[in-house]
């Protein structure tokens, strides 16, 4: 099947998706994903953020699709042409989805754990305005502890539903899920149970932002200053397959391996990634790929064989700093509405 | 002509006697006996009925694209969710005749040929699930539920599910999660429940009104339902009116009748509440767009707005509405718009499902910023602001839901624009009680 992205064909297989192909062609066309998660069975289709515009349905008919489609979930047909970065109302769709998902985020990246690898930051830097229209107070949580092993900070989460439908999949019952609705909904556990199961601990790498993290590893570094290497070890749970993270001598973290968008092709057990966390545990392969353009390539294994791929010029130019001062002087102190 | 509360006053008619006297279940015996399956539904098709639940989907032509794989059970489900603002017709039918419901599951059900078919009640409305019930076990009595209905070798079992306690699970793909016993979200579609409904199997969902018309259409021919309307709007259609009319309440009308009709004639709503002037209609519940006074009854052409799906929505969103589920709610001069929007766009706050950010999110955001424009705290840039929101979200989600958020905001500007200037221009007056804008020269100007 033909399918023509951005002025790019390519040929792909029947059932393939919009964004399946967009990948293929490479990361300049590929929409951004904040909830598809392509190991995770009905992941996908919510948050919007790779809505993109279908002008022609397929060879066979060529009218264009009336709405944005979300690519993640719209499957190709022969002939299709879509349009992504190239069409404005996609762009200025995006905006949307990121200000909105920014609307009740409390931006609090300088204590948060996900910081550098965080699929709301790369999403909101290459796709958001800098500057907030909103004056509104947040609506907050109060972070809950889900066990032992995992934090959860709800004012982070996007509402993706990875972390739940990982938990129907990968692990033998799920005990946390959605509640309420709206913005009001929120991640929890019914009547604050820990999180117990041994593969529990995935849903912190499906998680998008820094609202499911491992507690392990909590303040404990900044991404870019750890050094990934992958290594492996027989377990008797799981494939043993794992990434770890070091501070000089130290292993700080353990964690299932990401492919180049940020997806978990063969999720750990709780054994490997909280209780595997010596050299000895492990045979090491290697230094982990580091896609180049992320902060975790920085200061790394010769850092004059890498170079980051925006030179400092280009990316002084293309710093975007996010102002988000909420002005509510304009409310009357005595009059300051709830 | 009314067909589907003909009978409704009579005393006792919620009883299978009463019922029956008044001709009630001939469509059953008509149907099973004498028509196959095909049948019934080429006469939904040739009726022109169209599905009351809101979108106006020809009911014949979503029964036609039920998919029938052998060995694969396909459920009919009766949308009786009815959550909307204004809207409360089938609540009323169903609490007076429970039978009209039940003799149309039945054709119904025979038509598409499912086996098992299932009642999704709202769920507050817990005393109306109690009247279904006893009248279900009523018809089981009489051999018409249950297996070899009246010897005709056709079973059905019928089912009430009372419902979730949310607005969002009259979506219809919602309230198939919820009648599956999951958290109540839309699915993504494609698929669509003619494909893949109930269980993953193919399902077909309608109105309450919408099922309930099929046993007169079988009884009388689809052509003689078709007469009766204009146009693509065929047939009858009930009418919740709610709001500064003289007499709110229930009304079955035939289509095609004038909107000045309707709200001023002795039949109907008999006029606005004495001493005051009619000022804005939202003519289908809260989800479709506000019109004032001159464009609910004339559209731009000058022609008189008749109730029908084509006029109402004449002139598009720009000048026109939607005949939607037929929640009409009529408000007066002393009807404040920006607070009349405000609680509708809180509504839609509370009940967003939340999945998709630009509805989760931009519901809660125009809920507030709709707040502070009330409360004396508005800006002259939210009204642009709220107008951008509203863009982003619509058509941007899963379900409709989102476009029902939208709308109203949207419309409420767009032809109230100088009310919510006011409120940002003088909060001090605005926030007085009862304060309301009134504009020079408008037709409701007292
Ligand atoms: C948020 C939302 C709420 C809805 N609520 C109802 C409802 O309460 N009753 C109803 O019949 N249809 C409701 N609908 C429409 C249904 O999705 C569906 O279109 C309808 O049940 C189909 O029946 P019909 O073709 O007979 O109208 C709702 C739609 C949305 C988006
Ligand atoms: S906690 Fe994380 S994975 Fe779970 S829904 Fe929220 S953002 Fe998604
Ligand atoms: S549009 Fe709103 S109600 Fe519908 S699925 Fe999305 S969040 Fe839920
Ligand atoms: S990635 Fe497609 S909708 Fe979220």
């Amino acid at each position: 099947m033909k399918v023509t992205i951005d002025n790019i064909t390519i040929d792909v297989e029947p059932g393939t998706t919009i964004l399946q192909a967009a990948r293929k062609i490479g990361p300049q066309v590929a929409p951004p994903a904040m909830c598809y998660y392509e190991p995770i069975k009905g992941s996908g289709g919510k948050c919007r953020a790779c809505l993109v515009k279908v002008t022609a349905g397929s060879e066979r008919d060529p009218r264009p699709m009336p709405k944005l489609v979300p690519s993640c979930i719209t499957q190709v047909q022969d002939g299709m042409v879509v349009e992504n970065t190239t069409n404005p109302q996609v762009l200025e769709a995006r905006k949307g989805v990121v200000e909105f998902l920014l609307l009740n985020h409390p931006l609090d990246c300088p204590i948060c754990d996900q910081a550098g690898e965080c699929h709301l930051q790369d999403f909101a830097f290459e796709h958001g305005v800098s500057k907030t229209r909103t004056v509104e107070e947040r609506n907050t949580f109060e972070p809950q502890d889900l066990g032992p092993y995992i934090q959860l900070h709800m004012n982070r989460c996007v509402l993706c539903y990875r972390c739940v439908y990982t938990a129907d999949q990968v692990t033998d019952g799920r005990v946390h899920g959605v509640m309420h609705r709206g913005d009001h909904a929120e991640i929890s556990t019914y009547i604050e149970k820990a999180i117990d199961n041994d593969f529990s601990g995935n849903v912190i790498d499906v998680c998008p932002v820094g609202a499911l993290t491992d507690k392990t590893y909590r303040f404990k570094n900044r991404v870019w200053f750890t050094k990934p290497v992958d290594a492996h070890c027989s377990c008797d749970k799981c494939s043993g397959n794992v990434t770890l993270w070091y501070r000089g001598e130290e292993v700080i973290r353990v964690t299932a391996r990401k492919n180049e968008w940020g997806e978990v092709k063969e999720f750990i057990c709780n054994t490997c990634r909280f209780e595997r966390k010596k050299t000895s545990d492990w045979v090491i392969e290697g230094p982990m790929k580091v896609a180049r353009h992320s902060v975790i390539s920085a200061n790394k294994y010769g850092a004059n064989a890498i170079k980051p791929a925006h030179p400092l010029k280009q990316a002084a130019e293309q710093y975007k700093q996010i102002d988000d001062t909420r002005d509510r002087s304009f409310l009357e102190p005595q009059k300051q509405l709830k | 002509m009314k067909i589907l509360t003909q009978y409704i006053d009579v005393p006792g008619i919620e009883t299978i006697d009463v019922y029956r006297k008044h001709g009630g279940y001939a469509a059953v015996e008509k149907a099973l006996k004498t028509m196959s399956p095909d049948e019934v539904t080429e006469e939904v098709k040739k009726s022109g009925l169209r599905g009351r639940g809101g979108a106006g989907f020809p009911v014949g032509m979503k029964w036609s694209f039920l998919a029938k794989p052998e060995g694969v059970p396909r459920y009919l489900v009766c949308n009786a969710d009815e959550s909307e603002p204004g809207t409360f017709k089938d609540h009323y039918l169903m609490m007076k005749s429970p039978h009209t419901l039940i003799e149309g599951m039945i054709v119904s059900s025979y038509a598409l040929g499912a086996k098992s078919s299932y009642i999704y009640v709202r769920g507050e409305l817990m005393y109306v699930i109690h009247i279904l019930e006893k009248a279900i076990q009523e018809a089981y009595n009489k051999g018409l539920l249950g297996k070899n209905i009246l010897g005709s070798g056709y079973d059905l079992d019928l089912y009430v599910q009372p419902g979730g306690g949310a607005y969002i699970c009259g979506e219809e793909t919602a309230l198939l999660e919820s009648l599956e016993g999951k958290r109540g979200n839309p699915r993504n579609k494609p698929p669509f429940p003619a494909v893949k409904g109930l269980y993953q199997c193919p399902t077909v969902v309608n109105n309450v009104e919408s099922i309930a018309a099929t046993s007169w259409i079988v009884m009388n021919g689809g052509d003689e339902y078709a007469k009766i309307g204009i146009g693509r709007s065929t047939g009858s259609k009930l009418i919740s009116v709610s709001g500064h009319v003289r007499k709110p309440g229930v009304y079955e009308i035939p289509l095609g009748i004038t909107v000045e009709d309707f709200i001023f004639a002795d039949e109907w709503c008999g006029g606005i509440r004495a001493g005051h002037k009619l000022k804005a209609v939202v003519a289908g519940g809260s989800s479709v767009p506000i019109l004032p006074a001159e464009l609910i009854l004339k559209t731009t052409n000058g022609e008189k707005r008749l109730m029908t799906y084509e006029s109402l929505s004449d002139g598009g969103f720009a000048t026109g509405t939607m005949l939607g589920s037929g929640g009409f709610i009529v408000m007066d001069e002393t009807t404040c718009i920006v607070h009349n929007t405000l609680t509708f766009g809180r509504f839609y706050h509370h009940e967003s499902c939340g999945q998709c950010s630009p509805c989760r999110e931009g519901t809660g955001w125009m809920d507030k910023i709709l707040y502070r424009i009330e409360h004396g705290q508005g800006r002259q840039e939210d009204i642009d602001l709220l107008v951008d929101v509203s863009k982003k979200i619509e058509g941007n989600t899963i379900c409709p839901l989102g476009d029902a958020a939208a709308w109203p905001v949207a419309a409420a500007i767009r032809h109230f624009r100088d009310e919510f200037e006011w409120h940002v221009k003088h909060p001090e007056k605005a926030t007085q009680p009862g304060a309301v804008f009134m504009r020079e020269g408008a037709s409701w100007a007292v």
